[in-house]
C-alpha cells in the first residue's frame, strides 16, 4: 500500500521534471532559424512534444496508482483536484498542439501546468477518506469534465496572452502594457506562493495562534511566518516572531487570517521576483518577451485562442452544470442551491457565452478577443482558488 | 410586402441583402450588412431578409428588434454574470448557519459589519430570487427565442434557395478567393472530384460548382438556445406546487410515520438508522485521520414505506401496505411511485425514555424511595408510585434553552428534555414543586424535603429525510440534452462552401466556413492538388 503511494508520487515528480525540461526544449524552437519550414515542426519542438507527452503518461500512472491505493479517483481533495487540473492543461494542450503545431504554445502552457501542480503540492498530499457526499461516480465524472474542459478554456488564454505580447505595442507606455504587466505580475505571484509555500514546509515551520471566533476559541497553525495574525489572537508556539500585525476585525471566516498572510507573502514574494525580473530586464516583462514571439503568427495564435473556447465550451457545459447538477441532485436532493461553487460555474459559463456571441456577432477579434481570454482564465482561476479557500460551500475541500 | 427580382430571375423578400440564388448584392440595401464600406461581403446570414433589420416602426417592430440584438442579449448575459458573482460575496440567506438565533436581519450587520448591513439591505441576500434577477433571466429567455427566430427563419430559406451558379461579385467579395486564367476541363473534373473526395455535396449547373459540408452545423446555435429555453420553462414550472413537491421528515428509529406532501397516503418507518465513521487504523487514511479527526462514512436510514390502503377513515388506524424496504443513505436516495426520499441529515442522542428516582434531600446515600420512568413520546400527566409518592408533570420542555430568561423549547424534539416535577409525597404532607433537567436541578424555594434525581436514560437517533416529488426533471433532461447536441454542433463541425465559377478559359474559386477557416483552406488545397489552380488568398488580411 505505502509502496505504491510511493510509486505514484514518484511519477509525479518525474512528470513535474519532465515538463520542465520540455518547456526547455520549447523555449530552444525560438532558435530554430528555419522561418520558412511553415510544416514540420523542428527538432526542438519534437523532443519538446515527446517530452511532454513521456511526462503526461508519467501523471497519468501516478493517476492510476493512487486511485488503486486510496480505492477512489484521486480528485477529492485540493491537492489531488489542482494536480489533476495540471494534467488536464497538459492533456489540453497536447491536443491543440497536435491541431496547430505551434512550438510557442507549449513554452506557455507547460510553465502554467508547472506551477499549478506546484500550487497544488503546498497542499496535504495524504490520501483522505471520503466523507459521504463525496462517495459518488458522479462527482468524479463531474470533476474530471470540469477539469479538462477548464483546462481547454485556459490554453485560450495561453494563446491569447502569446497574442497580446506579440501585438502589444512596446515603444511607449500605455494601459495596455500596464494591464498586460499586471497580467503576467500575477502570474509571479502564483509562482511566489509555491515557492514561499515549498520553502516553509521543507523548513518545517510551524507557529499556533489562539483566538476566537463568535465567541468560541479556535486554534490555527501558520506554516508562514505570521505578518497578519489573527484578531486578537494569542501566539502559543514560543520562540516565534509576533505577528507585525492583526488581520482586521471583519475578517471573521476560519482561518480567515492565517489564509490572509498566505496572501501577503505570496504577492511579497512575487512582487520581489518580478521586481528582480525588472531590474535585471531593464524593461518591462512583456517588451522583453515580444522579440522573442515574432515568428508567430497573430491570426494562428487567434485562431486557436477561438478553437480553444469552441471546443472547451461544450465540454465545461458538460462537466461543470450538467455532470455537476446530476451529482448535486444524488447526494444533495437538489440539483441546483447557489451555491457559491455553482454559482461560479455559471459566471464562468455565462462569460465564455459572452466571449462567443461579441466575436460571432460583434466581430470581437484580435486583441479584444485575447483581452476577453484572459479574462475568462482570471475567473476559473477565481473559481479554482478563490472561491476554495475565500468563499467556502458546500465543495469547500481542504 | 415589396419583393425584389434580382437580375436572375429570382424574387427575394423585402430585406434582402444578397439574392438568395445567385448572391448579387441587392441595390439599395447594403448598408443593412454594412456591406457598402466594406470589399467583403459580411456573410453571417448570407444576405438574408431578416424582420429585425427590414422593419422599425410600430411598437412590436420595436420589442421585436430590441430582443434580437446581440448586443442586448449580451448585456443582458453580462448583467446576469456579474450579479450572480454579487451573490457569492457572502452567504445567501438559505446559508447562515441554521443555529444562528440572530434574525437575518441582525445576523449580516453582526457578521459583516457595515457591508453586511448594505448587502442586507440591498436585498442580496436573497439575490437569487429577487424580482429583478429572475425579470433579467426571463428577458435572457426572451432575448434567445426572438433573436433565433429572427436569424434562423430567412437563413433557412436562403440555404434552401442557393443555387449553383453565383454572381461573380459574389465570389470576388469572398473572404477566400482565387482568379486562375487558363484551366483545362481535365483539372474541373478534378477539382470537383478532390471535392467529391473530401466528402463535400457538389451541384453542378454549366460547369458552375457549388460545394457544400456540414450545413447542419449551422444551426446548432438555435438548437442550443431552444435547449436552454427548454430549460428555463422547466425553471418556471418547477415554481408551481403541482409540478415539484419538496418536504423533510423526522423519523426516530423504531418509528413510523406519514409521509408529508403525499395526502396522507405513504408512511414511513425506520428500522434503524447508521452512522458510521472510519476507521482510525485503516492503513490507508491514517495520516489523514490522525490531523483532521473522525471522518464520517455513512449515513443511512433502514426503512420501510406503506401504503394507505381504501378509505381515509378519519380517527380509525390506516390501513397499511408495504410498498418496499430498502436504505436510504447519501447518494442513493430511495425511489417509490414517483416520490424520492433523501438523507438529508439526522440527530444524535435523542432521548427515548428516562427514569427518575425520588430521595430525601439530605441523605447523602441517595437512597432511592422509588423511580418512574417516561416514555418522552408520550408523557403521562402524574406517576403514581408503589410506594404512595404521587409525581405530576407540571412542564415539559423537549429541547429546554433559556430564551430571555424564560425557560422554553428550542424544538418539540427529546434533544435536552427538562421537566417541572410536583411531588405529592404519601400522607399528606405539602406537595413540592421542582425543576429537572439534564444537569440541573434545582428547588426554587430551597426547602423541600425530597429531591428527583435522573437514573437512567435511553436514547436513539432520529433520521432526517427529504421528500421530494419533482416532474420537472424530464424537462430539464431533455433541455440539458438538447442543448449539448446544439453546442456540439455547432462547435465540432463547421458549415463550409467552396464555390467554382467558370469564366472564359479560367476560373473563378470562392470559400466560405462560419468557423475554423485553417480547415478551410486545408479543404481547398487538398481539391487544387495536382492542378495548376491558384491557391485562394485570404482577402480579409489584404483588405
Ligand atoms: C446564456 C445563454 C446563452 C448561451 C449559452 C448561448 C449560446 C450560444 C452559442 C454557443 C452560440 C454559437 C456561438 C458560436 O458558434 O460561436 C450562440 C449563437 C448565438 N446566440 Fe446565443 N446563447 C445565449 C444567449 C443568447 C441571447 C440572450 C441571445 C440574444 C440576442 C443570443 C443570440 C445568439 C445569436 C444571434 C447567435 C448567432 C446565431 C447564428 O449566427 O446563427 N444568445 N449562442
Amino acid at each position: 500500500m505505502d509502496s505504491l503511494i510511493n510509486v505514484s508520487s514518484a511519477m509525479l515528480y518525474t512528470a513535474f521534471i519532465l515538463y520542465l525540461i520540455a518547456t526547455f526544449f520549447f523555449g530552444a524552437t525560438i532558435r530554430d532559424k528555419n522561418k520558412n519550414s511553415n510544416k514540420g515542426v523542428g527538432i526542438s519542438g519534437k523532443i519538446g512534444i515527446t517530452l511532454t507527452i513521456i511526462g503526461f503518461l508519467a501523471q497519468i500512472v501516478y493517476f492510476i496508482t493512487r486511485w488503486i491505493a486510496s480505492k477512489h479517483a484521486p480528485v477529492s481533495n485540493l491537492f489531488e483536484f489542482m494536480t489533476f487540473f495540471g494534467m488536464a492543461l497538459v492533456f489540453a494542450f497536447i491536443i491543440l498542439y497536435f491541431i496547430y503545431r505551434l512550438n510557442i504554445l507549449g513554452l506557455f502552457a507547460l510553465p502554467i501546468a508547472i506551477i499549478v501542480i506546484a500550487y497544488a503540492s503546498v497542499f496535504p498530499t495524504e490520501v483522505a477518506p471520503l466523507v459521504p457526499s463525496l462517495q459518488s461516480n458522479w462527482l468524479y465524472i463531474h470533476v474530471t469534465t470540469v477539469s479538462l474542459g477548464e483546462a481547454i478554456l485556459s490554453i485560450s488564454f495561453v494563446a491569447g496572452l502569446i497574442y497580446l505580447i506579440r501585438q502589444i505595442d512596446q515603444s511607449v507606455r500605455s494601459k495596455r502594457t500596464i494591464w498586460l504587466e499586471v497580467v503576467l505580475l500575477s502570474i509571479f505571484i502564483f509562482a511566489g506562493f509555491s515557492i514561499i509555500s515549498t520553502a516553509f514546509n521543507v523548513s518545517g515551520y510551524s507557529a499556533e495562534f489562539e483566538y476566537s471566533v463568535n465567541g468560541t476559541t479556535q486554534t490555527t497553525d501558520y506554516h508562514l511566518p505570521p505578518i497578519a495574525g489573527p484578531n486578537e489572537g494569542e501566539l502559543l508556539t514560543g520562540d516565534r516572531m509576533n505577528p507585525l500585525f492583526e488581520a482586521p476585525g471583519w475578517m471573521k471566516g476560519v482561518d480567515a487570517a492565517r489564509k490572509f498572510n498566505t496572501v501577503i507573502w505570496s504577492v511579497i514574494t512575487g512582487l520581489i521576483l518580478y521586481g528582480l525580473a525588472r531590474l535585471i530586464l531593464r524593461k518591462r516583462v512583456g517588451a522583453f518577451i515580444q522579440p522573442f514571439l515574432l515568428k508567430a503568427k497573430p491570426d494562428m495564435l487567434d485562431e486557436i485562442s477561438y478553437r480553444a473556447v469552441a471546443i472547451g465550451f461544450p465540454v465545461f457545459t458538460l462537466g461543470g452544470l450538467i455532470f455537476a447538477s446530476i451529482w448535486a441532485q444524488e447526494a444533495w436532493d437538489r440539483f441546483w442551491g447557489w451555491d457559491p461553487k455553482e454559482v461560479w460555474a455559471l459566471v464562468t459559463w455565462l462569460f465564455y457565452a459572452a466571449f462567443l456571441h461579441l466575436r460571432l456577432s460583434k466581430g470581437w477579434h484580435g486583441e479584444k478577443s485575447a483581452w476577453l481570454a484572459v479574462g475568462g482564465f482570471a475567473i476559473i482561476m477565481f473559481n479554482l482558488v478563490a472561491v476554495n479557500l475565500v468563499l467556502a460551500g458546500l465543495h469547500s475541500y481542504a | 410586402m415589396e419583393k425584389i427580382k434580382c437580375e436572375c430571375g429570382h424574387v427575394n423578400p423585402e430585406g434582402t441583402v444578397l439574392c438568395e440564388a445567385c448572391g448579387k448584392p441587392v441595390e439599395g440595401n447594403q448598408h443593412i450588412d454594412g456591406n457598402d464600406k466594406r470589399k467583403l461581403l459580411n456573410m453571417r446570414y448570407d444576405g438574408s431578409a431578416r424582420r429585425s433589420q427590414t422593419y422599425n416602426k410600430s411598437i412590436i417592430d420595436k420589442t421585436w428588434n430590441f430582443f434580437s440584438s446581440v448586443k442586448v442579449g449580451v448585456w443582458l448575459i453580462v448583467l446576469a454574470l456579474t450579479a450572480s458573482a454579487i451573490g457569492t460575496i457572502f452567504p445567501q440567506e438559505q446559508y447562515i448557519p441554521a443555529d444562528a438565533t440572530q434574525d437575518p436581519s441582525i445576523y449580516y450587520e453582526a457578521q459583516y459589519g457595515i457591508l453586511g448591513q448594505i448587502y442586507y439591505q440591498l436585498g442580496f441576500h436573497n439575490l437569487y430570487g429577487s424580482w429583478w434577477y429572475m425579470l433579467l433571466i426571463a428577458f435572457i429567455g426572451m432575448s434567445l427565442v426572438i433573436s433565433s427566430i429572427d436569424r434562423f427563419v430567412p437563413l433557412y430559406k436562403t440555404l434552401k434557395m442557393q443555387k449553383p451558379r453565383r454572381h461573380d461579385t459574389f465570389l470576388k467579395r469572398q473572404r477566400l478567393f482565387s482568379e486562375t486564367e487558363h484551366v483545362s476541363s481535365d483539372e474541373k473534373k478534378k477539382l470537383v472530384s478532390g471535392l467529391k473526395k473530401q466528402r463535400y455535396k457538389v451541384w453542378e449547373d454549366n460547369g458552375h460548382v457549388l460545394a457544400e459540408k456540414g450545413r447542419f452545423s449551422r444551426w446548432g446555435p438555435y438548437v442550443n438556445h431552444l435547449g436552454l429555453i427548454i430549460v428555463l420553462i422547466a425553471a418556471l414550472m418547477r415554481m408551481t406546487s403541482f409540478m415539484y413537491m419538496d418536504e423533510y421528515v423526522w423519523v426516530r428509529e423504531g418509528e413510523q410515520t406519514v409521509i408529508p406532501g403525499t395526502d396522507k397516503e405513504y408512511y414511513i418507518e425506520n428500522k434503524d438508522f447508521i452512522l458510521e465513521t472510519y476507521d482510525k487504523d485503516d492503513e490507508r487514511f491514517k495520516n489523514a485521520i490522525e490531523k483532521q479527526g473522525n471522518v464520517a462514512k455513512n449515513y443511512q436510514t433502514n426503512a420501510v414505506i406503506y401504503k394507505e390502503q381504501g378509505d381515509d377513515v378519519a380517527g380509525a388506524d390506516p390501513d397499511l401496505k408495504k410498498v418496499t424496504e430498502d436504505s436510504i443513505r447519501m447518494n442513493e436516495p430511495l425511489e417509490f411511485d414517483g416520490y424520492t426520499l433523501y438523507q438529508s441529515g439526522y440527530q444524535q442522542n435523542e432521548f427515548k425514555r428516562m427514569s427518575f428516582k425520588i430521595h430525601k434531600t439530605d441523605d447523602p446515600e441517595e437512597a432511592s424511595l422509588g423511580s418512574f420512568s417516561i416514555d418522552l413520546t408520550d408523557p403521562k400527566e402524574t406517576y403514581q408510585l408503589d410506594n404512595g409518592f404521587q409525581v405530576g408533570v407540571t412542564q415539559y420542555y423537549p429541547d429546554y434553552e433559556l430564551q430571555e430568561e424564560e425557560p422554553a423549547s428550542k424544538t418539540p424534539y427529546p434533544r435536552n428534555p427538562a421537566f417541572v416535577f410536583t411531588i405529592h409525597p404519601p400522607g399528606n404532607e405539602e406537595p413540592e414543586t421542582s425543576f429537572v433537567g439534564i444537569g440541573k436541578n434545582i428547588d426554587a424555594t430551597g426547602e423541600n424535603d425530597y429531591k428527583l434525581g435522573i437514573e437512567d436514560f435511553e436514547t436513539r437517533y432520529a433520521s432526517g429525510l427529504s421528500v421530494k416529488r419533482d416532474y420537472t426533471l424530464p424537462l430539464f433532461i431533455i433541455g440539458a440534452v438538447i442543448f449539448m447536441i446544439g453546442v456540439s454542433q455547432g462547435m465540432y463541425w463547421q458549415h463550409r462552401r467552396i464555390w467554382l465559377h467558370p469564366k472564359g478559359e479560367g476560373i473563378l474559386v470562392a470559400g466560405h466556413t462560419n468557423k475554423n477557416w485553417f480547415g478551410l483552406r486545408q479543404d481547398i488545397e487538398r481539391m487544387i492538388a495536382d492542378t495548376n489552380v491558384n491557391m485562394v488568398q485570404d482577402q480579409q488580411e489584404t483588405e
